[in-house]
């Protein structure tokens, strides 16, 4: 690294705010592990995404014009999020495309706006962080990680590089898990019916763990998984990273 | 007699009644897993694909752009080739300018090639109530007309027909023996069809591709029946959706590299036609010549810069094969006549945001279809687009038993957003709240609406007891 500490400021995203502190505090203690300076500002909430993926795209506005203000001195920011970072950086410049001003200051946070797994690997050029876990885990790509980022590799990278761990790919990776927001809750029979075609998959590789980079899909899968009782656990890529048995 | 509104406000339901459907829902997932698989192993094959689907977007973005200037390029060159022309603003003008030529033309029976335009203007419909009989010959639209039923795929309209449901239907309408080998079953559509082709006076044909500068409509299929229905007849109409024009010949290689391989996974279908004019002195084919071009509310969706980009679609059906909700609903439960993500594109466009509102929610903005269009169609954006639209025309049905409208929610929601304290707070009655509710971390039943459609198929994780907020002065310590 280089000589002065990186310094991020985190965008924990609302849900893992909420209800996955523990994937934050991973977070924190990964960066610091690899010698990054981490801040934390209260005054954040949410990305906006709930409203503007709804379509109530002055709602969304007002909610992500305060991020533009907040992180506008950040050197980078990361959220443990591959959609509340394509928020920010594909979906920020469409909201505001009306407002000049505005949309140049999306486009210099989208610059330094990161999903965690891309700053380890993009930014900071770290594929191993040191992280060791002696299970067979496989991983789900969330949709706006994967074609809204293009985020592939790099998380795959950092599971392989686990000391201990079995990993195996799913079936059809690529397919959705059915969470997609508010479609969750406006399609829930259709949600569930995805969500159960993604468990199959799961299953079938007889994994202990699935990871995923996205609060939403972990909420929707393990709110299944939980309601039908089977023997699968998920984990937020933070999660894994973290651990050091 | 088969319905002929626009039920797209059903989706919820409609795409219900098909998951409930294990029949269906299997028809759905072998037939779509066919066509994905066979796309993606033909387009493996062709280096530079990618660059090809770039040529085919830029190709139809100069269409889009300068859509006056082709379409009467297309129309002169048309008529120079001795066809004539008709411009059709809406579904009646379709429907009445087909029948008059049909009239003109004595034709009683009429035979029709698949169009899916005719679908949207209900055709059948209308020469049916002209005492003029059609009769589809594409054997999937031929399964539909049987059944009554619309097309629950673009490309392959009854996509949802189990062998089963085809010798059934034969049974019935055509009187003939039970069997369930599909050669027997097309050899049996086939009789049926000759005895039609024999008697048509006219043939209705769509189009694929309108060449401006020749004047040349192309059509491309596996069975041969648009061909005879373009040919053998005295008569040939063609229905063709003022976005289907492409400007040179030369580009016609761009786009049938790309048409068959993303449908079908073909590199070209059995047959391809070139039709350029009625017959000429000394050869085959009809006499007459017309070609309709149909607006139909494409002008509408061409003069909004954002959504002109729907426009773009060859409706090579690679979308609906990808998507896992159309996987799972289906074609029906888009409730008109375009399903997939594209439907959900162009339903509300074609027929008012206020007919389809709800179309635009029916995805879970996974991108897939993006990543098969062959004319790299932004769908996502599109589709997020029109849910602003949707919201700003019209109002979100509320659901049973909801305490608040989505519109009330929503601005309640960012008001809180906007007030860390306001957030904060409410984090701490939710979880003064959750304490009813929750066991050992995970909620079984939310009480109201939305919140309750997420608890009626999955658990809800209770709230953190503290919030990474609560913590954070602890782990900032550390």
């Amino acid at each position: 690294m280089a000589a002065s500490k990186p310094k991020v400021a985190l965008f924990i995203t609302c849900l893992t705010d909420q209800f996955a502190p523990h994937v934050g505090e991973c977070v924190v203690k990964i960066l610091r592990r690899l010698g990054v300076e981490v801040t934390f500002n209260p005054a954040q909430t949410c990305c906006g995404q709930p409203a503007f993926n709804t379509g109530y795209r002055e709602e969304a506005r007002a909610v992500a014009r305060r991020v533009l203000d907040l992180f506008e001195d950040a050197d980078y920011v990361v959220a443990p999020s591959g959609s509340c970072t394509s928020m920010v950086r594909v979906f920020y410049p469409e909201l505001f495309a009306d407002d000049a001003e505005r949309l140049q200051k999306c486009r210099q946070l989208g610059d330094r706006f990161f999903e965690f797994s891309e700053f380890l690997v993009k930014v900071l050029k770290v594929e191993d962080v040191g992280a060791s876990f002696s299970h067979k885990v496989t991983y789900h790509d969330s949709c706006h990680l994967l074609r809204e980022l293009g985020i592939e590799e790099e998380p795959r990278k950092l599971i392989r590089n686990v000391r201990g761990i079995h990993f195996v790919e799913l079936q059809d990776y690529r397919l959705c898990c059915g969470f997609g927001g508010t479609f969750a809750v406006k399609f829930p029979e259709v949600s569930v019916a995805m969500g159960e075609d993604k468990l199959r998959a799961v299953a079938e590789t007889r994994a202990e763990y699935v990871v995923a980079n996205d609060g939403g899909c972990l909420m929707h899968l393990a709110g299944l998984i939980h309601r039908q009782g089977l023997p699968i656990k998920t984990m937020h890529l933070a999660e894994l990273l973290a651990c050091q048995e | 007699m088969r319905d002929t509104g626009v039920h797209s406000h059903q989706v919820h339901e409609l795409g219900n009644k098909a998951l409930g459907d294990a029949h269906l829902q299997e028809a759905y997932r072998s037939s779509t897993l066919r066509l994905y698989t066979h796309r993606r192993e033909a387009i493996s094959e062709v280096p530079g694909f990618e660059r090809l689907r770039e040529r085919a977007q830029a190709l139809k973005r100069q269409v889009m752009e300068h859509l006056d200037f082709y379409l009467e390029q297309f129309a002169d060159n048309v008529e120079r080739q001795g066809g004539k022309a008709h411009w059709a603003a809406t579904a009646e003008e379709v429907c009445a300018i087909v029948r008059d030529i049909a009239e003109r033309a004595g034709a009683r029976e009429v035979v029709k090639a698949k169009t899916m335009v005719s679908e949207e203007v209900e055709l059948n419909q209308a020469l049916q109530a002209a005492g003029i009989r059609a009769v589809e010959t594409d054997l999937g639209e031929f399964i539909i007309q049987l059944a009554g039923e619309r097309p629950a795929h673009i490309v392959a309209p009854a996509i949802h027909k189990t062998r089963r449901d085809v010798s059934d239907l034969f049974v019935t309408h055509l009187h003939c023996e039970r069997t369930e080998e599909p050669e027997r079953l097309t050899a049996i559509a086939r009789r049926a069809l000759r005895e039609r082709f024999a008697k048509a006076g006219m043939g209705v044909s769509g189009a694929n591709f309108a060449i401006a500068e020749t004047g040349t409509i192309v059509l491309v299929e596996n069975e041969g029946n648009i061909r005879f229905c373009t040919t053998a007849p005295r008569v040939h109409v063609a229905l063709v959706g003022i976005e289907k024009i492409i400007p040179k010949f030369r580009d016609l290689a761009v786009f049938l590299r790309l048409l068959g391989r993303s449908g079908t996974g073909q590199k070209l279908t059995s047959y391809t036609s070139l039709l350029t004019g009625p017959r000429r002195a000394g050869e085959d084919g009809p006499k007459e010549m017309h070609v309709v071009l149909v607006d139909n509310g494409r002008v509408a969706t061409l003069a909004d810069p954002k959504m002109r980009e729907a426009l773009y679609c060859i409706r090579c059906g690679a979308c609906l094969n990808t998507c896992p909700v159309y996987r799972k609903i289906g074609g029906h439960a888009y409730g008109w006549v375009y399903s997939g993500p594209i439907g959900a594109l162009i339903t509300p466009q074609f027929t008012g945001i206020g007919q389809a509102r709800e179309l635009p929610f029916a995805s879970s903005l996974c991108g897939a279809c993006r990543e098969v269009c062959p004319v790299k169609i932004n769908i996502p954006d599109l589709l997020l687009h029109l849910r602003s639209e949707a919201q700003e025309k019209t109002t979100a049905p509320k659901p049973p038993g909801a305490p608040l409208s989505e519109r009330t929610s929503m601005r309640l929601w960012a008001w809180v957003m906007k007030r860390p304290r306001a957030y904060a707070f409410a984090g701490w009655m939710a979880r003064l709240g959750q304490r009813l509710f929750a066991r050992q971390g995970w909620i079984r039943k939310l009480p109201a609406a939305p919140a309750s459609h997420w608890t009626a198929g999955r658990d809800f994780p209770a709230l953190a007891p503290k919030s990474f907020r609560e913590r954070w002065k602890e782990i900032s310590k550390q």
